[in-house]
């Protein structure tokens, strides 16, 4: 040690009084590999290699830049030597540094706080670009993870949040890039925690705070809005991106896959509270306790408090105080929430009205479940009672509707879908939600209606689509009737609730007036010949209208492809009549006798019989009256003559007085 | 021996029977017609159910259809028969004091009744047959042919319409059904007038049931016919006990049953053409 002093002192003296103090005055000393000094009881390595020196960023400088403590005078210099102050040049990134955890922590004498050279070494710093450099993207975790690794003082010692934080680095996406594919524009630590400002995730200026995570992110997920559009209402993102969930609710620090982890900590600090099954609001005593077990036995297995209540607020003691609206599922459930919104349920609650259902009122809240799990009140067969909730006869939407549909829920359950769903347990059968939507139910007077006229055969086409293709073929459909009358859709002749088989009594007998309601001259007289009168005495398998013309399929008798057209006419009538011909199908099968114009025939032959039948019974009815007073004067006078009889002696002829009686006539 | 309480013979056997399978063919018959005449009337619903159903109430109609063409094929065998056994030839038959033909004493009754109507002449001494049964035998002639042929053309219209247009159908049920409402019609009414409700006959004449009228009555009812008899001293040929009471009984309550379902049905056909007609 004397030695080298001595050495060293030797230099300094020779050479001072010719040129100032140049770096090879002070690798007159520090080429030695063996120089070496101890600081308290740690011996450090004075030795400069001034290979990589110069080829270091900083191979163009002098010693004395950096370290300015050493003037001329004093060769060799003083022994203990204030640190190289890098802020002198580097005076951005020096304050970057004071505000950063590790600044601060070296400010409070942390000897466990890294100093500048601690990451970028001293003598032999490299440009960043350089894949040699210590600070290389490639190098990055190592370098941070000389501190941060599991086992090291700084994890053991220090209060750092996360647990092994290098081992989930390497097996994230982000590590994965970065170490086994070589990708170095993949995030290391420095691209989420910046390089030299890393501040706590609860200090609002830190990169990885709830409200800057997004921005951070974004450096490199650009464009990640469109990617997740269909989740995140992305408009959102810039305006009030406190109320969406961060990209750590779902994408968790150090672990980011495309897979989702068990969150468990933030919930932890939520359950501190909320497990207690006695707590309640201050404001209106309803209960805030939280069932866990059934949270984690929902469809939100996955999602974590803060996912949902994102207005948290984890720098606080009580972190949901600063929560101020009510959970927005349509954060996530963007479409859906759309939906919602111009439903009329919506429109209710956008008018904040009290009968308004909102999610939670169908859906539930912590117990969510899918609607393909039969517990789920969204279940298939659920759906009637759930709707019947407020929809049922006298329940609070029932009581504010004007509409024409009554009794609904007893009907449906009667129709033939209910009875499908209720009675024969076939989940396929179309509820509730199917026809009016789940979301976006609306009147069917508002043209976005799914049950709207002109919207409906859509509707009962995703079951029923062959019928849907039948009918677009049809007379009745708008696509080939351009007509200003209202043309039948599905409920004017199937109803809307009381949907039955078009097989069963009642529906056959009814579809007769459901033609006539507006084909009214045809069904009167379709009553006035033999299928009508006979449908009326309730027979159901003579013709009816869809017998003949078709129900889906009617085409005008002009299409050769027509039921009654005169190609396929006998064949129709045929289908009852096996052995009708040509001229059979020549029955008027929408007569009247009351037409003298279309039907002579028909009327005359009527009028003749009714004539006939008048005449008879004008002369065969005077008669009848002309007789009676007198057959009334005849009775009273048989019956006087009965008497007289029975008065008189039985041996007397009768002849005799059947005689005398004639003669007083 | 007296003839106080005897009965005179009026009606054979085989047509008093052939009268009851008329009644009661032309009973369903009416029944399930106008049931489907007037089927947008509650009454007809009811009364189709009854028959169990319209295609049941179908079956009753054809049954009754071919009864009462049995009837008719009976009654014309009948005749044949008879001019063979008691007339001999046609022309005793058709032109003889039984005959069912319209003659000049029939003229001459239905200008005296009309006379003793109007208080201008006695009551006229009827014969065997008196004019309106005349005209109600023949009424049915002409209701069979052209009831049973429509009925026909609509029982078997496949077969009809290879030779006859469809529309042929359709004139053919107009006339079989306002047929059918005039022969019913007639028949509740007038005939049921002219046999039961008439003062004289109140409230009810079973001799279409028993064939036996008793002599007084006959005596006044048939003068002519009475007298013939006694000229020829035929009358005692005809003389025959009345029934048992149980029979009798029997007979009228036959008799009450059809005449209450045949003003049931006129009550439903008014009910029908003033307060449901379309």
């Amino acid at each position: 040690m004397n030695r080298i002093f001595i050495i060293l002192l030797f230099f300094t003296l020779h050479s001072r009084s010719f040129f100032p103090q140049s770096n090879d005055d002070c690798l007159m000393c520090h080429e030695d590999p063996d120089l070496k000094t101890k600081i308290g009881n740690k011996t450090v390595l004075l030795f400069v290699n001034q290979k990589s020196f110069s080829s270091s960023v900083h191979g163009n400088l002098e010693c004395i830049d950096c370290h300015t403590e050493i003037n001329f005078e004093e060769t060799p210099h003083r022994e203990e030597l204030t640190k190289v102050e890098c802020g002198t040049c580097h005076d951005d990134v020096q304050k970057l540094y004071t505000e950063c955890l590790h600044g601060k922590a070296n400010a409070k004498g942390d000897a466990l706080a890294p100093l500048c050279q601690d990451c970028h070494g001293n003598h032999n710093i490299l440009p960043v670009k350089d894949r040699n450099s210590v600070v290389s993207p490639m190098k990055i975790p190592v370098l941070c993870g000389k501190c941060h690794r599991e086992g090291t003082p700084v994890q053991l010692q220090r209060n750092i949040p996360k647990d092994s934080i290098l081992e989930n680095y390497s097996e994230s996406i982000h590590g994965e890039g970065l170490l086994k594919k070589g990708l170095i524009v993949s995030a290391t630590c420095v691209s989420c925690h910046s390089a030299h400002r890393i501040l706590p995730h609860t200090d609002p200026r830190s990169t990885i705070s709830r409200k800057n995570i997004a921005t951070t992110c974004s450096v490199c997920h650009s464009e990640i809005e469109t990617v997740h559009r269909q989740i995140i209402r992305g408009e959102l993102w810039e305006k009030q991106a406190n109320t969406l969930p961060a990209c750590v609710d779902c994408h968790q620090p150090h672990e980011i896959r495309r897979v989702f982890y068990d969150y468990g900590m933030s919930d932890k600090d939520c359950l501190e509270c909320h497990d207690n099954p006695n707590i309640v609001a201050s404001i209106d005593g309803k209960s805030l306790f939280v069932n866990y077990a059934e949270l984690k036995n929902s469809r939100h297995t996955g999602t974590a408090c803060s996912q949902c209540h994102t207005e948290v607020n984890v720098s606080k003691k009580r972190p949901c105080e600063t929560i101020q609206k009510n959970v927005d599922c349509a954060s996530c459930h963007a479409e859906v929430g759309a939906e919602y919104l111009v439903s009329m349920h919506g429109s209710l609650t956008a008018k904040m009205d009290e009968n308004a259902p909102s999610c939670k009122e169908c859906h539930g809240n912590h117990g969510v479940l899918g609607k393909l799990n039969p517990e789920s009140p969204t279940f298939a067969t659920n759906i009637p009672n759930l709707c019947g909730k407020c929809h049922r006869e006298g329940e609070k939407a029932t009581v504010r509707y004007k509409g024409s549909e009554k009794d609904i829920i007893n009907h449906y359950t009667e129709s033939i879908h209910g009875k499908g769903l209720l009675k024969s347990g076939l989940t396929v059968t179309a509820t509730c939600t199917d026809c009016h939507t789940a979301h976006k139910e609306l009147p069917h007077t508002n043209p976005e209606s799914s049950i709207n006229r002109n919207n409906i055969s859509h509707t009962c086409g995703t079951c029923h689509h062959g019928i849907e293709e039948q009918f677009a073929k049809c007379i009745h459909s708008p696509l080939v009737s351009d007509t200003e009358k209202k043309l039948p859709v599905c409920f004017d002749c199937h109803s809307a609730h009381e949907i039955r088989r078009a097989d069963t009594e009642g529906f056959k007998l009814e579809i007769m007036s459901q033609c006539g309601r507006c084909h009214e001259q045809i069904a009167e007289t379709y009553f006035d010949t033999y299928h009508g009168k006979v449908s009326q005495l309730g027979y159901t398998k003579t013709a009816k209208c869809y017998d003949c013309h078709g129900a889906h399929d009617i085409l005008p008798i002009t299409n050769p492809e027509s039921r009654l057209s005169r190609q396929n006419v006998v064949e129709t009538c045929k289908t009852c009549h096996p052995a009708a011909n040509r001229q059979f199908a020549g029955y008027l099968t929408h007569a009247t006798h009351h037409d003298p114009d279309k039907y002579p025939f028909l009327f005359w032959t009527f009028w003749g019989m009714t004539g006939l039948l008048i005449g008879t019974f004008i002369i065969a009815g005077l008669h009848t009256l002309l007789w009676l007073p007198r057959s009334l004067e005849w009775r009273r006078k048989l019956k006087k003559m009965h008497e007289d009889e029975l008065n008189s002696d039985n041996d007397e002829p009768v002849e005799n007085k059947s005689k005398t009686e004639k003669d007083e006539e | 021996m007296s003839n106080k309480n005897k009965y005179v013979l009026r009606f054979s056997r085989l047509n008093r029977i052939l009268h009851v399978c008329m009644i009661v063919s032309f009973l369903i018959l009416s029944l399930t017609g106008m049931s489907l005449k007037f089927s947008y009337t509650g009454w007809a619903k009811v009364l189709s159910k009854f028959f169990g159903g319209f295609e049941s109430a179908g079956y009753w109609h054809r049954f009754a259809a071919t009864i009462m063409i049995f009837v008719f094929i009976a009654h014309i065998v009948d005749l044949i028969r008879l001019r063979k056994k008691e007339f001999g030839s046609w022309k005793a038959l058709l032109f003889g004091k039984s005959s069912m033909l319209f003659n000049k004493k029939d003229w001459h009754d239905l200008r005296d009744s009309l006379k003793w109507f109007i208080g201008r002449g006695p009551r006229p001494e009827y014969g065997r047959w008196t004019y309106w049964e005349k005209f109600d035998y023949f009424a049915v002639f002409w209701g069979m042919f052209v009831i049973g042929s429509t009925g026909t053309t609509l029982w078997f219209s496949e077969f009809f319409t290879n030779f006859f247009p469809g529309w042929i159908l359709n004139v053919a049920t107009i006339i079989h059904s306002d047929e059918a409402l005039l022969a019913t019609g007639f028949i509740f009414t007038i005939h049921f007038f002219n046999t039961h409700l008439r003062p004289e006959k109140f409230p009810m004449d079973i001799v279409i049931f028993s064939g036996r009228v008793s002599l007084e009555e006959f005596k006044l009812d048939r003068p002519y016919e009475y007298k013939e008899l006694v000229e020829k001293g035929e009358l005692e040929k005809y003389l025959v006990e009345q029934y048992p009471l149980i029979v009798i009984k029997g007979m009228l309550f036959f008799g009450w049953t059809a005449l209450a379902m045949g003003f049931s049905i006129i009550i439903w056909i008014i009910y029908a053409m003033i307060f449901a007609y379309r």
